[in-house]
């Protein structure tokens, strides 16, 4: 098969395997559903792999043309670079492991069929995303996600316990989400408006040719594309969607709320880099608002006691670090982070989803407790994505954090300062939360104690799979002290045919500082960790309850008030301004002028229906008066105005 | 010499002729409330047309018209036949042929 | 002058199928009626549309009508009435649209100067009519065979004794 034909079959796969369930799922078993499901992802992902090391250079593949304007086309391209084919692996390979995993937790589920229809739907969609070769079909894809995230979210609509908490908080994300796309939408115009073409190497070409003339718009389109990215990727002011996310079933959670979509607001920057190269100013307030996310985020995590919220919150802090890897330029970096992040955050978000299963759905950390013993494996896998998030040394997300880190430090101490206040409150909350959920002794009473289990093999498989990931994952881009030839690998290899990042010179420090830095990062995680130990396990704390809180932790408990404040600022003047007018102009213009308006038509419909007697001697009188009356004014015409 | 054929009449004559049978259909077909007479006065109609267009045919001498005279009546032929079996059965069901009785169709 | 008498002959032939009152003086005053339009036609040099005239109206299409008739064995009963209204109504219409015609063909009247003289040609012949027919307007002159063969399935299916109910 010629790589055209391997790409449109990868792509198209999923689609497939989202139609026969869609249509068919119903009345098929579910361990038929679930197979073929998982199936069809994992082909994608052996075909990404064939294609991936059949790599060499960039290739567009023209699939058909959607709509031919006057100065611009919009077509449906697919392209194959480094870039599109790693967020490939990343998207099937963890897509297949999760799509394992719900085959055993959402066994006991109604909509089974319906939820993999939706999974191979996002994951279809998604690979659009990637694969486009143009941000019309990445639009494309970006929508679809999102309408993919919309569903799963809302998933049990019509929970019987929560009501219709998940439809809002489904809708919360369809919203924040919303306003996103705006920016995507305008950033589409303005470069059909100025580049007339959306094809990225096309428009990397341009810029590259002159780039002055293009440093005004490119600071505009730059901002809208951040406005996307930072509704698709959590970021502050669009964030609070992300925790409310946390409503859909947690292999939802793990694929799309944590490896996979979120991410896609860093793989548009990435993409677009030559065009964020040219704006510096975006590239700043990018920096300023990864910083602020990152704090923000992992303050609010540190005292949540929902194990999904905290590992949502934690999401949020570390896509907040990748943007300060894009403020800062490093983009191979971010995509590194990405794909660690990938690695571990879906580790953790299927260990809680197998601690919450254990549990009988209860996922308030303070109910947990000493579930080392009950659960072996589960413990096992969480404690090491804990300690790969943490940034315990050697592990994957040691390695990431520590190039975000190391080019902090080259930019600005002040960047670096703030970065391991982050670092260092994301192992607080990460050993608080492992410390409660595993250690100690079990506060949810006997009866649910007697419950607990190990999970399943389809859902233990994944777990081990994304564990030793987490912890090899960091060889992917070693530092370059030890190993020169294997260091910096995947840098290299993303710079190798991604247009743009093989025209960025990308800096690499030293040894000195480097081993320095990596020594106080280590620090750090030991010393949260024997903190943390000493708190949870020694003293035994528990999470404190409300009313024992110091204004720190209230704060932090009740995630800064955030939420209150948009509800304050936009959500009551919108909602008194409808209900103002529903109960003000459509009283009053509405009934007393268009209900008028219909009336009257009406009448006059009731009056001229009678014209129509169904006699057929009036209809042949009218007809023999319209032709005199026709020959009349012809008559009248050809003999007056000839 | 040429030849001349008198046609009997003047040209005016005709059309006089021609439209007054079809004004005198028009009015039969206002007035009468009999089915069969009102599908009777659309014939007298149309051969008030026919009579008009052979007028013409012979005045310019074009033998065209009269194809289209002998297509309007064929098509006249299968108009009646529709006309009087659609007739018939209307008929059949109201015991009626009384135009004003099949006013089912009023606004 | 043997024209104008045809000519008003047919007239009143005309206005007698309309003003008769039984459906079956109607009939035979519009075979009548048909027959002087032929003669006129013959005057024309029109022999063979004379002919089909005679044949499908006068001989085919009316008799139908006659059939009909005998068939649905109307009474006095039956036939009817006309209001004086609707008369009065038709009577300024149909005169109305006389007058605009006539009015309105009135540019023709020019060519009609006295008698009109054409030159003898035999346009109105079969031969010349036959060769236009199965030459030019042989395509619809067959369509013409499946008009005919639809109105008669049409026919059959419609007056087939079957209980059909409109109302």
């Amino acid at each position: 098969m010629g790589k055209d034909l391997l790409l449109l079959t990868l792509i198209s796969l999923p689609l497939i395997g989202a139609a026969i369930n869609g249509v068919f799922g119903k009345r098929m078993p579910k361990f038929f559903v679930g197979t073929l499901a998982t199936l069809m992802v994992f082909t994608s992902f052996l075909l990404g792999l064939t294609l991936f090391r059949g790599l060499d250079k960039t290739t567009i593949v023209h699939l058909f043309q959607v709509a031919k304007f006057d100065d611009f086309t919009l077509d449906a391209n697919f392209q194959l670079d480094s870039l599109s084919i790693w967020m490939t692996l990343i998207i099937t390979g963890i897509g297949s492991l999760i799509h394992l995993f719900s085959m055993g937790y959402m066994s006991h589920d109604e909509g089974y069929h319906k939820f993999f229809t939706y999974l191979n739907l996002f994951i279809f969609s998604m690979l659009l995303l990637v694969l486009g070769s143009n941000y019309f079909v990445l639009f494309f894809g970006w929508e679809g996600v999102g309408i993919c995230s919309y569903l799963l979210i809302g998933f049990h609509y019509n929970d019987a316990e929560k009501g219709i908490a998940n439809s809002l908080a489904a809708r919360k994300a369809f919203i924040m989400n919303r306003i996103g796309d705006v920016g995507l939408l305008f950033a589409l115009f303005m470069m059909l408006n100025k580049f007339h073409t959306l094809e990225f190497v096309e428009i990397g070409k341009m810029i590259t040719a002159s780039p002055e003339l293009y440093t005004g718009i490119a600071c505009a389109i730059t901002l809208c594309l951040f406005l996307a990215a930072t509704g698709k990727s959590a970021q502050i002011p669009l964030f609070t969607w992300l925790p409310d996310a946390m409503a859909g079933p947690t292999p939802v959670s793990a694929l799309i709320h944590a490896a996979t979509m979120v991410t896609a607001g860093i793989y548009l920057i990435v993409r677009s880099n030559f065009l964020f190269e040219l704006a510096p100013t975006t590239k700043d307030i990018i920096l300023v608002i990864g910083i602020a996310t990152t704090v923000v985020a992992a303050f609010i995590a540190m005292r949540q006691n929902d194990i999904k919220k905290v590992l949502a919150y934690s999401t949020v802090s570390q896509l907040g670090l990748m943007f300060v890897a894009l403020g800062m330029g490093a983009y191979t970096v971010a995509l590194f982070h990405v794909t660690t992040h990938a690695f571990f955050k879906a580790l953790l978000f299927l260990g809680s989803g197998s601690v919450i299963h254990a549990m009988s759905d209860e996922q308030d950390i303070r109910k947990m407790g000493g579930l080392s013993k009950l659960t072996p494996i589960t413990h096992i896998t969480f404690l090491i994505g804990t300690l790969a998030i943490a940034g315990f040394p050697f592990l994957s997300g040691f390695f990431s954090k520590d190039e975000i880190l190391a080019h902090a430090w080259m930019s600005s101490p002040v960047i670096y300062g703030f970065l391991m206040i982050a670092v260092t409150m994301t192992a607080i909350y990460m050993f608080r939360l492992y410390f409660l959920v595993f250690h100690g002794s079990f506060r949810g009473g006997e009866k649910l104690k007697s419950h607990v289990h190990e999970s399943g093999l389809s859902m233990t498989i994944p777990l081990m799979v994304l564990a030793v990931l987490s912890v090899f994952g960091g060889i992917l881009n070693l530092p370059g002290i030890v190993f020169h030839n294997a260091g910096h690998w995947m840098s290299h290899f993303l710079e190798s045919t991604t247009y743009g990042l093989n025209q960025i010179e990308t800096e690499h420090m030293d040894g000195n500082q480097s081993i320095i830095l990596m020594c106080i990062a280590s620090v750090v995680a030991l010393s949260v960790m024997t903190w943390a130990y000493i708190t949870y396990v020694k003293k035994q704390a528990v999470a404190k309850e409300d009313a024992d809180m110091n204004a720190w932790e209230k704060l932090s408990s009740n995630k800064l008030y955030i939420d209150e404040l948009y509800q304050t600022i936009f959500v009551q003047p919108i909602l008194w301004l409808s209900t103002t007018l529903a109960s003000q102009f459509e009283q009053r213009v509405l009934n007393n002028g268009i209900f008028r308006l219909t009336s009257a038509i009406e009448a006059s419909g009731n009056y001229t229906r009678k014209w129509q007697s169904g006699f057929l001697s009036s209809y042949l009188f009218w007809m023999v008066m319209g032709i005199i009356g026709f020959i009349s004014y012809y008559i009248i015409k050809s003999t007056f105005w000839n | 010499m040429e030849q001349l054929n008198n046609i009997g009449a003047s040209l005016d004559f005709y059309i006089f002729v021609s439209i007054a049978l079809f004004s005198i259909g028009a009015i039969g077909v206002l007035t009468r409330k009999n089915m069969i007479v009102l599908l009777m006065c659309i014939e007298l109609m149309l051969n008030a047309v026919n009579l008009l267009l052979v007028t013409f045919s012979t005045f310019f001498g074009n033998g065209e018209a009269q194809i289209f005279v002998f297509f309007i009546i064929v098509v006249a032929a299968a108009e009646a036949t529709i006309g009087l079996s659609i007739l018939i059965m209307a008929y059949r069901n109201s015991k009626s042929i009384d135009i004003e009785m099949f006013n089912k169709l009023n606004g | 002058m043997i024209s104008v008498i045809l000519g008003s002959l047919t007239i009143a032939s005309g206005l007698m199928v309309v003003l008769s009152k039984h459906p079956i003086r109607s009939v035979i005053y519009l075979v009548i009626t048909f027959f002087f339009i032929s003669a006129m036609y013959i005057l024309m040099n029109a022999q063979f549309l004379a002919i089909v005239n005679m044949i499908v109206y006068a001989g085919a299409i009316m008799v139908l009508f006659l059939f009909v008739l005998m068939l649905l064995n109307l009474n006095k009963e039956m036939e009817p009435e006309t209001t004086r209204m609707s008369l009065f109504t038709a009577v300024i219409a149909g005169g109305t649209l006389f007058l605009v015609m006539i009015t309105a063909l009135r540019d023709t009247f020019q060519y009609g100067k006295g008698y009109v003289q054409v030159p003898v040609q035999d346009a109105g012949l079969v031969e010349q009519l036959g060769k236009l027919l199965f030459s030019k307007y042989l395509v619809p002159f067959e369509i013409s065979s499946i008009l005919f063969i639809a109105a008669m399935v049409g026919a059959v299916l419609l007056a087939k004794r079957e209980k059909q109910i409109i109302d």
